[in-house]
């Protein structure tokens, strides 16, 4: 483990850098926009990025909260893998369907249904016990930071193409920095908080969090806001190759991504030690102080 | 549409971010490490 990581590192700088030239030279230039679009080859892989990382905290947190009662481990794995199944069916059904938004492809919701399941278990299975914890502390933390980077390139396109920093009001603005500022009360939780109960109440925040996140990715399939409309998968069109340097961007941003959760749950891991080590000094202390009083209790006795 | 200026400054904006936080997790690191070898010692 300790090789792959330089080998990752070394696979994911010559990818960012690849990404960099894909999306300066080769991706064409916009009709209307000019240069200035190609910052969303850096905005929507970061915005893709932090909805996976904060999907994997949602799933961490209620895999943390299920395992602290035993009983209801097994029990929340088939209501996991039953909502899955019907879900991915009742896709199919044609009033569910009267609802999906136009350009929104039945097949790709089906899918994303299903792969909750199995993401729920997969992740069970890697990362056991109070691994689940540091997992999701690690996705939260780290999806903060993909998130501020989506609140800052956003305006900085905008102020050129809308001749404003921020639309009051949109929907999607609104929804992205409202998710924001969920994950950064729930690390401000996490950080300043020394109850027994802090585990928990993060997992519980986290859960209720996560529910912000349909929210951020559907409002501009059902809203008319002035971020633009979706134009993958979203009826709109887009240049071949825009699309492909903008695949390729996510790639390069997730394997950046899983090497930055990899160094801060290793981090997590080190402060859980450190911790521990301090406990077991203030014990051992504790052991110390009380056997040298016991001959001074006796003697007094 | 002479943006240029816009493109460069969320490019390096998104790299000041990320630096930033790698920082703090080497920093991180280092006092952990620190704080361990210094338990190590006095045990």
């Amino acid at each position: 483990m300790k090789r792959l990581f330089p080998i990752l590192s070394v696979v994911t700088a010559i990818l960012l850098a690849y990404a960099l030239y894909l999306a300066l030279v080769v991706a064409p230039t916009d009709a209307q926009q000019g240069d200035v679009y190609r910052i969303i080859y850096y905005h929507v892989p970061s915005a893709w990025t932090a909805f996976v990382l904060f999907f994997i905290n949602f799933i961490a947190s209620i895999q943390y909260l299920v395992s602290r009662k035993p009983p209801a481990v097994s029990a929340a794995k088939w209501i996991v893998i039953a909502i899955g199944v019907l879900g991915a069916i009742a896709v199919y059904l044609p009033p569910v369907r009267a609802q999906i938004p136009a350009g929104m492809k039945p097949s790709a919701v089906a899918l994303t249904v299903l792969l909750i399941p199995a993401f729920y278990l997969l992740i069970g299975w890697l990362f056991p016990g109070d691994r689940l914890d540091v997992l999701a502390v690690t996705t939260a933390e780290v999806g903060v930071v993909f998130c501020t980077i989506v609140l800052v390139t956003g305006p900085i396109w905008a102020r050129p193409v809308w001749g404003i920093w921020w639309a009051t009001g949109d929907i999607r603005l609104t929804s992205t920095l409202v998710l924001w500022l969920i994950y950064v009360s729930y690390l401000v939780l996490r950080r300043f908080s020394n109850s027994a109960q802090t585990q928990m109440l993060a997992a519980a925040l986290a859960v209720f969090g996560a529910l912000d996140v349909p929210l951020v990715y559907l409002s501009i399939w059902f809203f008319r806001t002035q971020h633009p409309q979706p134009v993958i998968g979203g009826g709109g069109s887009m240049d071949p190759r825009m699309l492909h340097v903008l695949g390729f961007s996510w790639l390069a941003f997730l394997c950046f991504a899983f090497l930055v959760c990899w160094s801060r749950f290793r981090l997590e891991l080190l402060q859980r030690e450190v911790e521990r080590a301090h406990a077991m000094e203030s014990l051992v202390g504790a052991a110390d102080s009380a056997k040298a009083s016991l001959p001074l209790s006796r003697s007094a006795r | 549409m002479n943006a240029i200026k816009f493109l460069f400054a969320a490019y390096i904006a998104t790299w000041v971010i990320h630096s930033f936080y790698l920082g703090t997790l080497v920093r991180r690191f280092a006092r952990l490490r620190r704080e361990l070898r210094e338990l190590g010692k006095g045990t």
